[in-house]
């Protein structure tokens, strides 16, 4: 029993490492700050956290196949766009039910990872580049789409997903976490997640192992598409609108929060549990900030800092290992 | 030729302790003026941490004994001091810079300049009058080094350390990715270096080369010099035996096996510009070599085999049917298998786990809906290995901290879980140690015994006509023979390579 959990502890060391930083952090913060340590405080928290952890699970994917996606915040925007146009039926929109509705949007999102799947394979455009046009393309279809103005009128049996809660939770959260166990089974029981971490390692051995590049190249960016489109959905339904300057610099929290859990940039390494702890420990410092009523500018300083930080200690820990 | 005067170097009672391990016990190391010094060992003996103190990159423990250098006591902690004392080092992975001509390498840092303008004919003509004196004229020194072949590339290397007025070159490895005849024009550099009084420390895993160019060898084990000789006094058996430490017999290992039936056939094989020509069989239990130096397309016609290039013309039959591979998976999908010659960008997932890697194809080659069956694969791989002897703490172990040789067993057991019964290997021994090296062929002789077939490339003669019961040779990008092993001769397939 002793040797097992030795074991676990020897292969999970960082993440177990991660989670132990987070709770004492949190019972500083219970300690310190009054209103954190409340029920009210941690649904919030959970509420909050949930976008952006959604998103963050896509580019933990990307990240570990040696790539990077930059449009995620702007598929976050046109996916809202999108959802409340087919919704409300604005601006030459059919009108449909809620489900179809859901599924044109991931359709239309699937179809734009396809093609920034199909520049990265296909042309070889690196995924850098390809994120950015992606990016730029995809916030221009959410601004022309809603011709730059904020789609209102979404239907109550919609946004009132977002106000739901199931066993005390918020619905939303509730989504994060049927993602995230989805996404860690994905990437550490199937095929595909072995082929995404395989490729992250070296192109070259995958190929050479008999992995399809193509096709698994178009999952991984499709998948990613899918997961801001899902997000962005799901900011739609709490805001009760789609707005198309949605998701700024939705990306760089996103691959910060994947960072800090540990997944590197070079590819082949990191988890999406590792992202959830670190798209909570970004959200609870700005809970923290806001409540002891910090300047919120101060707290993207903070943020900066925590990022380094924790990729300077990541790095020293695998120097040491080597 | 050397005189026996004072040492050029000399290390004395020389310890390094890492966390848990001692690298270095008590090590003493002389070198001669104008000598050619060798050092072998096993990986993991200790001869690049020695080196690394020598040049300054580790400090000694403190209850060493002194570091001299022409006699005088010298505490070097960066390698830039290390130059100052005359000391330069011309590794197996080149530090160099690609973009960059040759001049500006040799030159690298130190250019000549007027008001901070770097002076380019100046420093062209310099650098062509260096190379003049080391007989290194082919060189051109506008050239882009990454337009270079190996061997100029480490002679560039040369220059730059005789252009610092160096009397001590350390070679690591410098052989590692040279064909025979490259080898013997770096061999002739380091006699000439020799003969000028500088004093080079060579460092190598082919004992072949250090009877040929070594005046005198030391052997490191598990990090202890156990002797210092004149290499006349020693036979190649005798130094093997002081680098494992027991007798290890031949060198080679190869079983008795009978033939099975014709596995694969590969009829007037070509793909533009470096496959033409290309005829054999090969047949259960039988090894083909593939003998051609660097560039002759070996490499080449083994990746169109496997899939990675499309073939222009020919045929490939396996089992007797004509097989159309279009990608490495159809190639796996007919049973073939393929160990790289670079295991690091080519072989293995560094970041992955022993048991990943283990379980990689063979997991594809199974449905299961794309599920893993997590329980099997660790059984399989804990089974890999034992049978094996993988030397890894854990399956769970990621393989970027394992051995060359073990790294090398990891991609051998992949590809015999994947059940392929062709298996391609390109260069699977370079830069592994004696013993390893044997474990792989004994493991090639389990193979063979199940009716598997080998295809093996080396640039290494010796070791082919140890292994191979066929060697086709390959020249320029065709194939210029075919010879049986038993018959073959060193000079019958240089003759037929350079064709």
């Amino acid at each position: 029993m002793l040797e097992k959990l030795r074991e676990f502890y020897g292969r999970h060391t960082q993440r177990i490492t991660f989670l132990i930083i987070l709770l004492i952090l949190w019972t500083l913060f219970s300690l310190f700050i009054p209103r954190f340590f409340s029920y009210a405080n941690f649904f919030n928290l959970a509420r909050r956290t949930a976008i952006v952890g959604i998103v963050s699970i896509g580019m933990t994917i990307v990240l570990i196949s040696q790539g990077v996606d930059l449009s995620v915040g702007s598929y976050v925007a046109v996916s809202g766009v999108l959802v409340g146009s087919f919704l409300t039926g604005a601006r030459g929109f059919p009108e449909l039910p809620i489900p179809l509705a859901i599924l044109a949007t991931i359709l239309v999102l699937s179809f734009l990872g396809f093609i920034v799947g199909f520049s990265i394979h296909d042309l070889k455009v690196p995924s850098f580049v390809a994120g950015l046009g992606m990016m730029s393309i995809a916030r221009g279809l959410a601004m022309v789409l809603s011709g730059g103005r904020i789609i209102t009128g979404l239907p109550r049996e919609f946004t009132g997903f977002a106000r739901m809660e199931f066993l005390g939770m918020p619905a939303l959260f509730i989504v994060l976490l049927v993602i995230l166990l989805g996404g860690g089974f994905l990437m550490s029981r199937t095929k595909f997640g072995r082929n995404v971490y395989t490729m992250g390692s070296s192109k070259e051995v995958a190929r050479l192992s008999g992995i399809n590049l193509r096709i698994n190249t178009y999952a991984i960016y499709i998948l990613n598409a899918i997961l801001s489109a899902i997000a962005g959905m799901l900011l739609a339904a709490r805001l009760s609108s789609g707005i198309p300057s949605e998701g700024v610099m939705m990306e760089l929290d996103a691959i910060a929060a994947s960072i800090i859990g540990g997944t590197g940039l070079s590819g082949g390494e990191g988890s999406v549990y590792g992202t959830l702890m670190g798209a909570f420990l970004i959200g609870s410092l700005q809970n923290a900030g806001n409540l002891m009523g910090l300047d919120p500018f101060y707290l993207q300083i903070v943020t900066g800092v925590v990022i380094i930080v924790a990729v300077a200690l990541d790095q020293m820990r695998s120097q040491q290992e080597a | 030729m050397p005189d026996d005067g004072d040492y050029r170097i000399t290390m004395e009672n020389i310890n390094k302790t890492f966390p848990g391990v001692k690298a270095l016990d008590n090590v003493s190391l002389n070198v001669k003026a104008g000598e050619v010094h060798g050092l072998v060992g096993e990986n993991g003996a200790g001869k690049s941490t020695l080196i690394k103190i020598l040049m300054g990159a580790y400090t000694k423990d403190p209850d060493s004994g002194d570091i001299k250098i022409k006699g005088e006591k010298v505490d070097i902690d960066h390698p830039l001091q290390a130059l100052e004392y005359g000391m330069a080092a011309v590794y197996q992975h080149m530090k160099i810079a690609p973009e960059l001509s040759v001049a500006e390498n040799i030159f690298l840092g130190r250019q000549p300049r007027s008001r901070g303008l770097i002076k380019w004919n100046e420093m062209n003509e310099r650098a062509g009058e260096i190379l003049e004196e080391l007989n290194m004229g082919q060189i051109d020194p506008r050239q882009k080094l990454r337009e270079l072949s190996n061997v100029k590339k480490r002679m560039v290397a040369i220059a730059k350390a005789i252009s610092q007025d160096v009397d001590i070159i350390i070679f690591d490895e410098p052989t590692a990715q040279l064909a025979e005849e490259e080898t013997e024009q770096l061999h002739e550099h380091i006699r000439e270096l020799s003969e000028r009084d500088i004093s080079v420390i060579y460092i190598s895993h082919r004992l072949d080369e250090v009877f040929e160019i070594c005046d005198r060898v030391s052997v490191l084990r598990d990090g202890r010099l156990v002797i210092t000789k004149n290499i006349e006094d020693l036979t190649e058996d005798d130094l093997i035996e002081h680098m494992v430490g027991r007798e290890v017999g031949d060198l080679y290992y190869k079983e008795d096996i009978e033939f099975g039936d014709v596995i694969l056939e590969v009829e007037d094989l070509k793909r533009e510009p470096d496959v033409a020509d290309v005829n054999f069989e090969l047949r259960e239990g039988e090894v083909l070599g593939i003998f051609g130096l660097v560039g002759s397309g070996r490499t080449e016609l083994v990746k169109t085999l496997f899939g990675v290039h499309e073939k222009d013309e020919g045929k490939i039959i396996i089992n007797g049917e004509e097989v159309d591979i279009k990608s490495p998976f159809k190639a796996i999908d007919e049973g073939m298998a393929f160990i790289p010659e670079d295991r690091h960008s080519e072989g293995v997932a560094l970041t992955q786990t022993v048991s990943d890697n283990c379980n990689l194809v063979r997991s594809l080659l199974q449905s299961n809906y794309g599920i893993l069956n997590r329980s099997e694969e660790e059984k399989i791989a804990r089974e890999n290995v034992e049978d094996l002897d993988i030397r890894t703490p854990s399956i769970f172990q990621k393989l970027r901290y394992l051995s060359g040789g073990n790294q090398q067993k990891v991609v051998v057991a992949k590809w015999i879980n994947a059940n392929s019964e062709i298996i391609l290997m390109d260069e699977p021994t370079v830069g592994i140690d004696v013993g390893a090296k044997k474990e792989i062929y004994k493991l090639m002789a389990e193979l063979l015994k199940q009716g598997k077939a080998i295809i093996f490339i080396s640039s290494y003669i010796p070791e082919l006509l140890g292994i191979c019961d066929k060697i086709i040779t390959l020249s320029d990008g065709r194939m210029t023979g075919i010879k049986q092993a038993e018959e073959a001769t060193q000079e019958d397939l240089l003759y037929l390579a350079t064709r």
